[in-house]
This record gives C-alpha cells, structure tokens and sequence, in this order.
C-alpha cells in the first residue's frame, strides 16, 4: 500500500523520462558525429565527454560557451537544432511531474500513504474515533490526555481543518475519510496489534451502525462504542454484541436521576470523568417536588421515564402531542408563553426543563419560567454549539449538550477498565460513601478535575517496587503514598481500587499489604503523578522511602555492604 | 500480437546483445571495444529501464532490479572510460580498458538475468 505513490510517479514518468533519454541520446550522438576542428587547425570531433557535457549544459539553457574548442558550423547547427528538442522535453517531463503533484486523487494517495504510515508507528493502544463533531471532538481529545492514543475518521474536510485549528498542543491523527466504508477502517487501523476498539459518533445513525457492523466483523475482539438516537438502533446494535452503545439523552437523564437520589455520587462521576486540569464543576442539587418538562421529544421522554424511576411527578407540555404520542393529561403548548407554563402550574413546581428541538425555544422557556417561579431549578436542552454563548448567559443550572453527555460516558469507559468497574461500584453507594470519599479526594487536587490513572506493579509498570516486592521487602500503601522529597510526607492522592488477580478491594486502607502482579486505581493531582513515578522506577528513590536511608547504589558498595 | 510486448523485449534484448558486442574482445585492447558501442548500450539500456517502471507484478519489478543493476555498472564504465581519457590523460591504457571492459561484462550478466526472467515469463505465460 505504502510504495503507491512511488508506482504512480513511475507510471506517469514513463513517456517524459523516454523522451528525455532519446533526446540525450540523439543530441550526444549527434554533436560525436558533426566534424570540428581543434586549437592547431586540426579536424578532431568531440568526444562523448566533452558533448554530453556541453549538452547537459545546453539543454539546461546554461550556456557556459564552446568547449573544448571553438566550435565549427556544423557543430553549431547541431546544438542549435538540439537546444529546442531539449527544452521541449524538459519542459515535458516537469510538466508532466507538476501535474501529477497537483491531481487530487495523486493527493489522495499521498495523503492516504503518510496517514497509513503514521497509524502504523503507533505504539501505544488507540481508539478509532469516527466523526469529529463536538462529542468526537471532546471524545478524542479526552482519551489522548489519558493513556490512549486516537485515530480519527471524519468525511468533512472543512470540519477537519477547524479542528486542526481548535486544538493546538497535541495534534490527533485525523484523516478526511467516509468511517462507513470499511477499507477506511482498515486505514485507520482497526487490524493494528494495538487498536482497542472504534468509537463511532458520526450524526447519522445509520452510519454509526454501518460502522458498528464493520468493525465487529472485521475484528471481533474490538471495543465498539456507538452513539444512537433511537432505541431502534440502540437494540439493532445491541443485537450484535457491540459492547457500548450509548444514547446521549439517556445518559443524560440517567445522569440527572443519579443527582437527585445521591447528588455527592454524581458529584463523584463528574470529577472522575472530566478532562484532567480543568476546572471542577460545581455540585448540583436538583430539589425533589413537581418537574415542568416542555418538549416531549425523545430527549423530554428520556428525562421523564427517569424523573418517574425517581418517584418524582411531572407535567409534560407539549405543542403537538399527537405526534410524538404524549402522554393524554399534557398540556398543549410550547411552553414559551406565560400562559401554558401557568396551566402546567409552574408556580408550584420545583423544576423546569427545556426540552425541545429549538435552542431560541429553549431559552425563552427558561427565561419565561425564571420570572414567574425564580427559585426553579433549570435544565436547558442545547441543540447547536454556537449557541455556547447564550447559554452561559441564561445560567440554567444544567445545560445538556448532547457532545457532552456522550463523552462523558465515554471517557469512563475507556479510559481505564477499573474505572469503570469503580464508579459501577459507586452507583451502588449511598450518598454518604461518596460524600466522605469527596472531602478525601479534596485537599488533594487544589480545584482542578484530578488525574485518575492506573499503576501495574510488574517488571514494566514499577521496576523499582516489582524487585523490591519480589525479593520479599515488605511494602505497603503507606510506603507507596510517601513523598520521595519527605518521606514523613503524603503525596496528593487517594487510592480507589486495588486489584489482584479475580479479586478487587475498593479505597484499599493503607495498611493493605502490596503484591508483586497488583494493578492499583489512583486519583490525585498531576504533581502527585510525576512524583509517584520516581517511586515506581528508581531503586535509590524506594529504598530512601522504605529505610529513611539513602542506600548503595554501585555494585562494588553493595558487595562491599554485603561483606560487612 | 501486442505492440507493447514487442517494444518491451526488442529493448531489453537490444540491451543484451550491444552489450554483449561491446564486452566481446581481448579485455585490455582498446581497439577491440568501440567507445560508440558503450554509448548505445548506455542509452538502451536506460530505456529498456524507464520501460520497466511502473510494473507491479513480481517478475516485473525484478526486471526493473536487474536493469538498475546494469545502468549502475555502464555509467561506472562510462565514468572510468571519461577519467582515463579527458581526466588522466595519455588515452586508454590496458588496465583502463580492462576495468572498463569486466564492468560491462558485469552488466551483460544482469541483462542476461533480465532476457532469462523475460523468456520464463512468457514461457509460463502461453497465450
């Protein structure tokens, strides 16, 4: 695959490069032929040297004069008649070359090989991520801050280059390519030793399914990650076995139910899942009474379904039930006047959502409602991205933007399997467990969402520990959270989960013993992380941190130590 | 009858025999190797090569291997021909003429490979 563009060039340089030859060839052996005189008056012809140089600078249009002697006439003649064949070839040959380079599906291929190759050097795993939307987007970028690299599909060139012009610091692979068809999964690797899996986040459902399908019969092992709109497709891709799909008003809701019954367990989730450095968001606590929800779309019967699980009432308003088959005591409306948010009794409600298709809509629900109830609770549906603005100035207390409410469920997933398995452990606490795991996690990472990583305490993952624990030295979580700067010091971080083998132990105490083969879940700051590693890979700094002491480093030290 | 398969062998064993003629003689007498037989052979040579290009089957690019093979050693011969002459002086010496003369038959070997390839390919090909 990779030698095509050379094979294009060589097919297209055949005819320019035969002219060229036979035109060196005729113009060489001509000037041999044509008699000349040397410096005595002598006749002497050229010989091949002295013509192919004076051709090589002729036919250039260099001209450095007549060499070796001044020519005769009829060498003259010669090279007059040659200088315009050799022009005419050159100019073919560069042309033809010039061509070549500026045709698109020459570009293509091009462009094609390089991404090619690029994907082959990676070696590190990576996610295929299909669309570049606003959830491809966060998705992709999410996953690389973590310990994933992306590859990405995306049909819209000029979706591409906004991107490229988006993301500065680390570029993502990206190729201008249809993710539906399957040769350009291939491209992007899905047979790659190290592809774990396919996201699939394009707009069209069908498209996602499309590529749902390919990527599960063209490597059954991989994790296929799809986003669908319409509880059609989800249980027509759940019906092959891709392993996630995700729908992102469900999530969304689920999302909202959590905060209701246990807002510190979301508040949990949030934090665990965000992209690591930015800001943390704040807590929120949606309050439990009657819920206002406008639009009885698919996102408004997400939101209901789960306020119902929650024991919560609601008042559906809706402009055309019919249609979506609202429920039979909905009120009739958009939810925009003042009046239908009256009948739906929106002076006693708890809640409002603006659930519609239409942000102008959404919007006005929000501000509308706000004025004839101010201590609503809101949740505002975003529809389109550029509307960022708007709804920042609308202060809703939660916006859904669909991007969002995917890549969140996402980046849990993908990120790093204990995860996953931990916050499924999570959803099952109550909110007091995660309240006091909160105020632990806090003085830990100074307001910024924390890292959340895993180490493998094996000959790869901890050189320094994995020997230390083979040789039998003790070591517990303790030793492993001290400061390789202090040993009396803590470092910035919570254990979650430790694992080994079947068995999993969640917020392992710090007298929990460690075993060479333990996979540990830790979060805290990045600090905290840089300073774990010296712990992790260097001997001197784990002996300081074990014995107080600095020990022998060199082998004849040690043997010397040994001895005595 | 194809036309491209007829210009395709006559330059390749074009290639061979110029070659063959200019390689034929004692090896250190300048008078038996003609310095206008090297120069065909050179550009037929080149030609039969850029003939080559662009071929994707195996056979294909082993030719192309093969008359690389035989263009590198010609240009050296051409090269050392060019130093003993106009850059040394004092004409072609016999040991001259000898390098010149064992790097062309070096090239006859990779053409001869060349017409061998040529002739099982169509040998397995009956068409």
């Amino acid at each position: 695959m990779h030698d095509q563009t050379l094979f294009l060039i060589l097919r297209r340089m055949r005819a320019p490069l035969l002219v060229l030859v036979a035109t060196y060839a005729i113009a060489v052996g001509g000037l041999v032929m044509m008699p000349g005189i040397n410096a005595d008056g002598n006749p002497e012809r050229l010989s091949f040297f002295h013509a192919f140089y004076v051709i090589t600078y002729t036919a250039t249009t260099t001209g450095f004069g007549e060499l070796p002697h001044p020519f005769t006439d009829a060498q003259r003649l010669w090279v007059t008649l040659t200088m315009y064949l050799s022009i005419v070839s050159w100019l073919y040959a560069i042309g033809t070359l010039i061509a070549l380079a500026r045709e698109p599906t020459f570009k293509r291929v091009f462009v094609e090989n390089r991404f090619a190759a690029a994907v082959r050097r990676i070696d590190q795993p990576f996610y295929i991520v299909c669309g570049y939307g606003d959830a491809g987007a966060v998705v992709a970028q999410a996953i690389t801050k973590r310990i994933f690299a992306a590859v990405v599909l995306e049909p819209s060139a000029d979706k591409v280059a906004a991107r490229e012009l988006e993301t500065g610091d680390a570029p993502i692979l990206t190729l201008v390519a249809d993710a539906s068809l399957p040769e350009n999964l291939l491209l992007a690797g899905l047979r790659h030793r190290r592809c774990a899996g396919v996201i699939a986040l394009c707009d069209s459902d069908n498209t996602n399914l499309q590529i749902a399908i390919a990527a599960k019969l063209l490597k059954p092992r991989a994790f296929v990650i799809c986003r669908a709109q319409s509880h059609d497709t989800q249980a027509n891709m759940e019906s092959f076995n891709t392993d996630l799909v995700i729908n992102p008003f469900d999530s969304f809701a689920e999302r909202l139910a959590m905060a209701l019954h246990s807002p510190d367990v979301h508040q949990l989730h949030q934090w665990l899942t965000s992209m690591p450095g930015t800001s943390l968001s704040r807590r929120i606590d949606p309050p439990h009474g009657t819920w206002v929800v406008c639009g009885y779309g698919r996102f408004g019967k997400a939101l209901a379904h789960y306020l119902h699980q929650e024991g919560i009432k609601t008042v559906i308003v809706e402009a055309t039930p019919e249609q979506v088959q609202a429920p039979k005591d909905c009120i009739v409306g958009r939810g925009t006047e003042a009046d239908t948010l009256h009948q739906a009794g929106i002076e006693h409600a708890v809640g409002i959502v603006a659930g519609t298709d239409d942000d102008a809509n959404n919007l006005s629900v929000i501000v509308t409602a706000r004025t004839m109830n101010p201590r609503l609770f809101t949740v505002a549906r975003q529809n389109r991205r550029e509307n960022d603005l708007i709804f920042q100035a609308v202060h809703a207390d939660l916006v859904m933007q669909r991007s969002r409410a995917i890549a969140r469920r996402i980046v849990a997933a993908v990120s790093t399997p204990l995860l996953a398995e931990f916050l499924s452990y999570a959803r099952s606490q109550n909110n007091e467990w995660a309240r006091a795991l909160l105020a632990r996690v806090q003085p830990t990472i100074h307001g910024r969402v924390p890292e959340v990583w895993t180490i493998d305490i094996s000959d790869a993952g901890a050189p320094a520990m994995h020997g230390a624990l083979s040789d039998g030295v003790p070591m517990s979580i303790a030793d492993l959270l001290r400061d390789p700067r202090d040993r009396d010091m803590r470092l910035a971080m919570v254990p979650l989960q430790l694992q080994r083998g079947e068995q999993s132990t969640v917020l392992p105490g710090d007298d929990m013993a460690l075993a060479p083969g333990d996979r540990l879940l830790l979060c805290g700051s990045t600090a905290a992380v840089r300073s774990l590693n010296w712990t992790l890979f260097n001997t001197q700094v784990l002996h300081y941190l074990l014995h107080g002491t600095v020990g022998p480093d060199s082998m004849v030290w040690r043997w010397w130590r040994r001895a005595h | 009858m194809n036309l491209e398969k007829v210009v395709f062998s006559f330059f390749i064993v074009l290639a061979l025999t110029l070659n063959f003629g200019f390689f034929l003689g004692d090896i250190d007498k300048p008078e038996h190797h003609n310095v206008y037989e090297l120069f065909a052979t050179i550009v037929v040579n080149l030609i039969a090569t850029v003939l080559k290009f662009g071929e994707r089957t195996q056979i294909g690019t082993v030719l192309l291997a093969t008359s690389l093979v035989a263009d590198l050693e010609l240009i050296a011969a051409a090269l050392v021909w060019a130093l003993s002459v106009h850059v040394i002086g004092g004409g072609l010496t016999p040991s001259a003429t000898a390098v010149i003369v064992s790097l062309a038959g070096g090239a006859l070997v990779a053409n001869a490979v060349s017409v061998v390839l040529l002739v099982v390919e169509m040998a397995t090909l009956r068409r």
